[in-house]
């Protein structure tokens, strides 16, 4: 644990502060204190006495050097901005395709895709109401849709991230466009985003349903296949996002995040695989609120505890597995449906706190999120929002700018302690695993949630044009995008016309060996997977397969 | 037979569709249960027939559906449902993101209110408790129709 209030020699500093003190509390009577999110009291003013430079190399070091709390690569942001990694998803697979070409003519080296949540289901096409198909996300369920929507899309040469959790078909479909354009599976490079399944049965509940056994079983399988294949892509993406977003607190959020990653990399050792070689594919995805310096706290406390829980708990040796590389996305549960211009205001600050935290890549939400799905006008000021982050407020020309700020100093080792503290119960609890299982985790986050909510009700906490500043509006934000429905319809009669064609010998076969795979202790379930797709088996058979297999998953609900 | 019913309200509240995304509704179910209210509360990814089933079985005054993705589409299907089953005096109120040029599909079907992000805690409450006497009456009068 990190030591602070070391006593400096500062001859005076006790008279002088003093003297600050009485006439501090003239002028503010009857103060009430002021906490954090997280629970933390936060003083009107710091100084020499909250924190000092002494233990500079054990808490904070260098760029790039252990613990990381001022950033994981020695040129961080000065070097190489923050990768621009915007969510996207929306209608059939030439929809997606319209809107990804765009995006990387406008220089984009990133992109992302999110499913439609028909996929998170478990479910194809031909199985949903058609008035909801496509309008939270592409509709893949075969190689052959990915290879339409990822037409003209250099593969191999721009980072690809999808949400795409146990067991993992858009990857498997990925590959399978891969190796039908001819692409070197070790030259594609990504990151499987929602591969946390534990975070999806405690919060969002965005995964395949598959059971919480199976989804570790595929997890492990997955990671092994990926550093066997496709050695570039990170399969495993930490998920704090979820949590946060549930109502879990950032301390609790970052405390959640760490456990569930010891939970993952001691499975992998247990496992037998190389902790150093699992490690540096570690990835971790957060959300950030508009508690500035709280984020800032959060993020510098969470690199340097990992460093250690790398180091000293898991073993790994080398330093790529130490860094706690992060994308952020800024949070849609601060941003409000009133006046939902001055979400634009919200979205800057929260952006502002990741980039200054040192993030790696960074999601900015549009404006009308409260409201609807993004447009594409919305979505552009969202990007727009970064660049001028970068480009106008130069945030970038000082690496770790709040380095050595008492508050931001004190802060950080406060919200260390808080963050420990949540390890510390996860770990009493038997580990992330077990605690998901027994809804200690969800209880948690469903407290935080309504006692935040109780903290807006009342007055507490001010949101503007919630419950203060409120006025008479009506608040236009452009129409939210639906998808042609007469596109998704030709997509779907498409879908069940291959599905009628298709070998229908090669695709039992597949699924049948994806079957003894899953009942098998020596095979690779995700291999399977990826051979199965290959001859035409589809999301939803995959899934349901592995659900026969492997149990259904359905989340525990504490409420 | 009196004509005061002083059983608590009964409120189902659940999510219909594909989105899984639940802190809204458990935040209103909490809102709902320390009111006094009997909270019937479902898991997400309800099917309408699910909870027409649901609603008969647990003899519903209100039925709120959260959603906060698309969901809200399905919600006029779900009232045509409701009455098919003979459920007319279920009030439905739903809650979460609904655009603005969507918001008039579901009034039209029946929808009593649609809450959107924000709503405080007792404008939520004291708009499902004078409905779920609405409801009550309603089914006193259809009684005493019935039995005339």
């Amino acid at each position: 644990m990190t030591q602070t209030a070391i006593q400096l020699p500062l001859p005076g500093f006790e008279q002088a502060q003093g003297e600050w003190r009485s006439q501090y509390s003239r002028q503010m009577r009857e103060e009430k204190p002021i906490r954090n999110r997280s629970g933390i009291e936060i003083q009107p003013l710091y100084s020499p006495r909250d924190w000092s430079g002494e233990r500079y190399l054990d808490d904070l070091g260098f760029p790039g050097q252990f613990p990381f709390t001022r950033g994981i690569y020695p040129s961080m942001h000065r070097g190489r901005t923050w990768t621009q990694r915007q969510l996207i998803g929306l209608g059939t697979p030439e929809d997606y395709n319209k809107r990804v070409r765009r995006i990387i003519d406008a220089g984009a080296t990133a992109i992302s895709l999110l499913p439609c949540c028909s996929g998170f289901r478990g479910i194809d096409c031909d199985e949903v109401d058609p008035v909801l198909l496509g309008t939270c996300g592409t509709v893949i369920n075969t190689t052959d849709h990915m290879d339409r929507a990822l037409d003209g899309v250099p593969i191999g040469e721009i980072s690809t991230a999808m949400n795409d959790p146990s067991p993992f078909t858009l990857l498997a479909f990925t590959l399978g466009v891969a190796r039908r354009r001819g692409i070197d599976w070790r030259s594609v490079t990504g990151t499987s985003n929602q591969s946390d399944y534990i975070s999806h049965f405690i919060a969002n509940h965005q995964f395949y349903r598959l059971s919480l056994p199976g989804s570790r079983r595929v997890l492990l399988d997955h990671i092994e296949f990926c550093r066997r294949h496709v050695p570039n892509w990170n399969p495993v993406s930490v998920v704090g996002q979820h949590m946060q977003q549930a109502g879990a607190t950032p301390a609790e959020t970052m405390g959640f995040t760490l456990s569930t990653a010891i939970q993952y990399a001691e499975d992998c050792i247990a496992r037998g695989m190389d902790v150093d070689d699992v490690l540096r594919r570690f990835t971790f995805f957060f959300d950030i609120s508009i508690s500035l310096f709280e984020e800032i706290a959060k993020f510098r406390a969470g690199r340097r505890i990992w460093a250690r829980i790398a180091r000293d708990r898991l073993g790994a040796k080398d330093p790529a597995c130490w860094r706690f590389k992060f994308h952020g996305q800024t949070s849609g549960v601060d941003l409000t449906q009133q006046q939902p211009l001055n979400n634009i205001a919200r979205v800057s600050i929260q952006a502002m706190a990741g980039i200054l935290s040192g993030l790696q890549s960074l999601h900015t939400d549009a404006y009308d999120e409260a409201i609807a799905c993004p447009s594409e006008e919305t979505a552009r000021v969202a990007v727009a929002t970064q660049n001028i982050l970068r480009e106008e407020a130069r945030l970038c020309d000082v690496i770790d700018p709040l380095g050595g700020s008492y508050y931001v100093e004190r802060l950080t080792d406060q919200m260390e302690t808080e963050i420990e503290r949540v390890i510390a119960k996860i770990d009493a609890a038997g580990g992330m695993y077990k605690a998901a299982e027994a809804g200690l985790v969800q209880t948690m986050i469903g407290d935080s949630a309504l006692a935040f909510q109780e903290r807006v009700d009342s007055g507490e906490r001010k949101i503007v044009g919630i419950n203060c500043y409120q006025i008479d509006e009506d608040p236009t934000v452009p129409p939210a995008d639906r998808p042609d429905a007469d596109a998704m319809h030709r997509h779907v009669e498409h879908f069940k016309a291959f599905k009628r064609e298709r070998s229908q010998g090669q695709v039992a076969r597949a699924l049948d060996a994806l079957a003894r795979a899953a009942n098998s202790t020596d095979q690779n379930t995700f291999e399977k997977v990826v051979e199965a797709v290959d001859v035409g088996v589809t999301h939803g058979e995959v899934i349901g397969c592995l659900r026969r297999e492997l149990g259904f998953g359905h989340p525990l609900i504490v409420a | 037979m009196t004509n005061v019913d002083v059983r608590p309200l009964r409120v189902l509240v659940t999510k219909i569709g594909l989105d899984g995304h639940d802190r809204g509704s458990r935040i209103v179910a909490a809102y709902l249960r320390d009111a006094g209210m009997e909270v019937i509360y479902t898991p997400p990814w309800q099917t309408i027939s699910g909870v027409v089933k649901l609603a008969t079985e647990e003899d519903v005054d209100i039925i709120g559906v959260s959603s906060l993705a698309t969901d809200h589409l399905i919600v006029p299907k779900m009232m045509t449902a409701l009455r098919e089953a003979g459920l007319d005096h279920v009030r439905v109120v739903v809650g979460g993101i609904v655009p603005d040029e969507e918001k008039g599909a579901l009034l039209a079907a029946g929808v009593s209110r649609i809450f959107g992000p924000g709503a405080a805690r007792d404008e939520i409450v004291d708009f499902v408790a004078a409905l779920g006497r609405q409801s009550r009456s309603d089914r006193i009068d259809e009684f005493s129709e019935v039995n005339s």
